[in-house]
C-alpha cells in the first residue's frame, strides 16, 4: 500500500516534469523559424483559406448554412487539434527514446506534455476564432462557456488515442503511415468542411454512423451552441438527445482501453525502443 | 525490510528477448501470420540471480567487463527496466543518475537546461532558483549561460550537467554509471572531490565502473559481475584483484591468436622478438629481458628503434627508443642483422604486460615496422596496488613518545 504522502510526491514529481516538457516543447516548436508563434496560427487559418475559396466560393457547398465561413474555421481549429495531438503521440515515446533509456520517470507524462502543448495552440487559435465570430457578426452568447465540456472530451478523446498510437509505434513502426492515411481518411468522414445535412439528405443510415464520431458529435455541439442553430446535432440526426450518450460512451470507453494497455506496455519501452 | 538497508535486490533475473527477425512491422504479422519463424527469438540472459543488500551510506561499486550485465542491473536498479524475476527494494530517494545530461536540448539555452535537467531529476522551477547561483558558479561557465548548448563545447556541456546533477541531487541515494570516461583531468578532479564528499556526508552511491583505481580508492564493498552472475563479492580488493585476474585468464585463452598488429614500409623488418628472462615476475629485483632482431631489407641511411609496454586495458605505460637514448644507428647494409637487448626494472603492478616494438627513421619519420603485441609477460606480486606501476618504493617509519 502507497501511503498518501508517497503518492503525492509521485505526483509532484510528474507534474514538475510536464510542467517543464511543455514549456521547452513550446519554446523549441517555433525555434529558427522568422514568424515563430504566429505559425500556430497561419496554419490552420491557411487551410482555413484554402477549403473557403475551393468549397465555399466556387463549390458553394455551404449556402444553405449562415455564417458558413466561421462554421467552417471552427471544425478546422478542432479537428487540426485533434491531429496534432495524435501526431505528437505517435512519436512521443519513440521521440523521446533517449530519455527513457536512462532515467525512470512515469511514461505517461511525455505523451500528455504533447496534449498540453497542442491544447495551448487550440486556445490561441479559438481566440482569433472569436475574432472572426464578432467580424462576421455571429451574435456573442455566454453558450460560448460550453465549449469548455466539449473540449475536454475531445481533449481525452485525442489523448487516449494518442496513448494507444505511442505505444504501438513503438513495436510497429508503421503506424505513422497508417495514421496518415487515416487521418487523410478521416478528414472526409467528419463533417468538416460540408454540413452534415448534406449526408442526412442522401442516406439517413450514414449520417447517423457518422455523427457516432466523438468529434463529428463535439464539431456539431460546438456549432449548434455558438454558431447556428442550423447546424444538426447528434440529438437532431436521432430525434434523441440521449443519443449523445453514445460518442460520450466510447470515449470513457477508449480513455479507460487506452490507459490499462498504456500501463501494460510502458514498464517494457525502454527495452524495446 | 531492514531500516538500515538502502537498496536490497534479491533474486534478481533478467532476459531480453532477441527476435531474429523483429517482427516490427504490421506487414509481417499479415503476410506470413502462420509462420512459426517469426515467434523464433533467442533469450539473452543479461542477469541470473542477483542478490546483494547495500547498507545506508555504502559507497558501493559494481564492476564487470563489457557486456556482463552490470550496466543492465543498474538500469533495474534505477527501475528503467522491470526484472523478469526477483524484486528491489530501495529505501530513500534515489536519484538515477545513469547518465549526465539527460534531457538536454541543445536548441535551448544552457539556463533553460538547467530548469528542463532539474525537472527531470525531480526539482521544480522554486527550488532550482535558490541553487542556480551555485550551479553555475560550480560549472565556471557564467558567461554562457544564455547561449544555445549547441554552441558549448562538449567539455562545457558536461561540466554543465556534472553541476546540475551534483548541486541539486541532494538525495539519498546516488547511481552513478561511468561519469569519469569523460571531461579533462581537470574535470575528473573535481568528480573525485565530488566523490569525497559524497564519502563524508555518508550517502549511499552504487558506481559502476571499469576504472578498478576509482574503485579501489572510492568504494566500500564491491560485487563482480562476469557472465550474467556475481562472481565475487566483498572488500574492494579481493573484487579487484578478481578482476584483474579475468584479464589474465582470457588472455591464456586466447594465446594462440592473441592480436598482434604489425605494418609498416618493411624496408627493414622485426625477425623476431624473444623474452629471455622469465615470462613471470614476481618482485622488483627481477628485469624484464627481451631482444628484437633487426633485417634491413634496403641500404638504410638512419634507423631508430624502439620499444613500449602496454597494460592488458591497452594504456602504454613506459618505453623509449634509440634516439632518445642517444643511441645512433646508421649507414645500414642490405642484409645486416642487428639485435638489440631491452632490459626494462620491474616497475609493473599485477597483471599482463604487453610488449611493442618499433622501427621508423630519426624524429618519427616513416615507419618500417611497428609491431604491437610482439610478445607478452605476467607479474604476479604479494603486495596488491591501485596504481598502474609499482615502484620499489622505499618507506621509513619513525615513531617517537615524546
Amino acid at each position: 500500500m502507497k501511503t498518501f504522502e508517497q503518492l503525492k510526491q509521485k505526483y509532484h514529481y510528474s507534474a514538475i516534469l510536464l510542467r517543464q516538457l511543455v514549456i521547452t516543447d513550446f519554446k523549441i516548436r517555433y525555434k529558427n523559424s522568422v514568424l515563430g508563434y504566429v505559425w500556430t496560427l497561419i496554419r490552420p487559418l491557411a487551410l482555413f483559406a484554402i477549403l473557403y475559396v475551393v468549397f465555399v466560393m466556387f463549390l458553394r457547398v455551404g449556402d444553405a448554412v449562415p455564417h458558413y465561413a466561421v462554421y467552417l474555421l471552427l471544425g478546422i481549429i478542432l479537428w487540426n487539434y485533434f491531429v496534432e495531438v495524435t501526431n505528437n503521440g505517435v512519436s512521443a515515446i519513440v521521440g523521446k527514446g533517449d530519455m527513457l533509456c536512462k532515467l525512470a520517470f512515469p511514461r505517461y507524462v511525455v505523451v500528455v506534455s504533447g496534449s498540453f502543448s497542442a491544447l495551448i495552440s487550440l486556445m490561441i487559435n479559438l481566440m482569433v476564432f472569436t475574432f472572426f465570430m464578432i467580424i462576421n457578426g455571429v451574435p456573442f452568447t455566454w453558450n460560448i462557456l460550453w465549449l469548455i465540456p466539449l473540449i475536454i472530451e475531445l481533449f481525452i478523446f485525442s489523448l487516449s488515442i494518442a496513448f494507444i498510437l505511442s505505444a504501438l509505434y513503438v513495436r510497429f513502426r508503421d503506424i505513422n503511415y497508417i495514421w496518415e492515411v487515416v487521418l487523410q481518411a478521416g478528414f472526409y468522414a467528419t463533417p468538416i468542411l460540408y454540413p452534415i445535412t448534406l449526408v442526412v439528405a442522401m442516406s439517413p443510415l450514414i449520417s447517423k454512423i457518422m455523427i457516432l464520431n466523438p468529434i463529428a458529435q463535439i464539431m456539431q455541439d460546438a456549432r449548434h451552441l455558438i454558431i447556428t442553430q442550423d447546424a444538426v446535432t447528434i440529438g437532431g440526426i436521432y430525434g434523441n438527445t440521449f443519443a449523445r450518450l453514445i460518442p460520450l460512451a466510447i470515449v470513457i470507453i477508449l480513455a479507460l482501453i487506452s490507459s490499462v494497455y498504456f500501463k501494460k506496455k510502458s514498464p517494457s519501452f525502454a527495452e524495446e525502443i | 525490510m531492514n531500516e538500515d538497508i538502502a537498496i536490497s535486490v534479491k533474486n534478481v533475473s533478467k532476459n531480453f528477448k532477441l527476435p531474429h527477425e523483429k517482427a516490427d512491422s504490421i506487414k509481417s504479422l499479415f503476410v506470413n501470420p502462420f509462420n512459426k519463424s517469426r515467434n523464433k527469438f533467442e533469450v539473452q540472459h543479461a542477469l541470473r540471480n542477483i542478490s546483494f543488500d547495500i547498507p545506508k551510506g555504502e559507497f558501493f561499486g559494481i564492476v564487470g567487463r563489457n557486456g556482463s550485465g552490470k550496466s543492465t542491473l543498474l538500469k533495474i536498479i534505477a527501475g528503467i527496466y522491470q526484472p523478469n524475476k526477483g524484486s528491489i527494494s530501495v529505501n530513500g530517494k534515489l536519484v538515477p543518475f545513469i547518465e549526465l545530461g539527460v534531457g538536454f536540448n541543445p536548441q535551448l539555452t544552457g539556463r533553460e537546461n538547467v530548469y528542463l535537467n532539474g525537472a527531470l531529476l525531480g526539482f521544480s522551477e522554486k527550488e532550482v532558483d535558490k541553487k542556480y547561483d551555485s550551479i553555475v558558479d560550480f560549472a565556471e561557465i557564467e558567461r554562457f549561460m544564455d547561449q544555445k548548448l549547441k554552441n558549448y563545447s562538449s567539455g562545457m556541456q558536461v561540466r554543465l550537467a556534472f553541476s546540475v546533477a551534483t548541486i541539486l541531487a541532494e538525495s539519498d541515494i546516488l547511481l552513478i554509471d561511468e561519469v569519469l570516461a569523460v571531461g579533462d583531468a581537470d574535470f575528473q578532479r573535481k568528480c573525485f572531490e565530488y566523490f569525497k564528499k559524497l564519502k563524508k556526508h555518508k550517502k549511499t552511491v552504487v558506481f559502476v565502473s571499469h576504472d578498478m583505481s576509482a574503485v579501489r580508492e572510492f568504494c566500500d564493498r564491491a560485487i563482480l559481475i562476469e557472465s550474467s552472475e556475481i562472481i565475487a563479492e566483498g572488500s574492494v580488493d579481493t573484487v579487484a584483484s578478481q578482476y584483474s585476474r579475468l584479464f589474465l585468464d582470457i588472455d591464456e585463452e586466447t594465446r594462440s591468436n592473441q592480436s598482434s598488429e604489425r605494418w609498416g614500409d618493411q624496408r627493414a623488418s622485426f625477425r623476431r622478438v624473444k623474452i629471455t628472462s622469465g615470462k613471470v615476475l614476481n618482485d622488483s629485483s627481477q628485469t624484464i629481458i627481451f631482444e628484437a632482431e633487426i633485417i634491413a631489407n634496403k641500404d638504410i641511411d638512419s634507423l631508430v628503434t624502439g620499444s613500449s609496454i602496454t597494460t592488458a586495458t591497452g594504456e602504454e605505460l613506459c618505453g623509449t627508443n634509440t634516439q632518445h637514448r642517444k643511441v645512433k644507428i646508421e649507414h645500414i647494409k642490405k642484409g645486416e642483422v642487428m639485435k638489440i637487448v631491452w632490459e626494462y626494472p620491474n616497475i609493473f603492478s599485477d597483471g599482463r604486460y604487453t610488449i611493442n616494438v618499433t622501427l621508423h627513421g630519426p624524429n618519427g619519420g616513416v615507419v618500417a615496422e611497428w609491431w604491437e603485441g610482439a610478445e607478452s609477460f605476467v607479474v604476479r606480486r604479494e603486495e596488491k596496488s591501485p596504481f598502474p606501476t609499482t615502484p620499489d618504493i622505499k618507506l621509513q617509519l619513525i615513531r617517537k613518545v615524546s
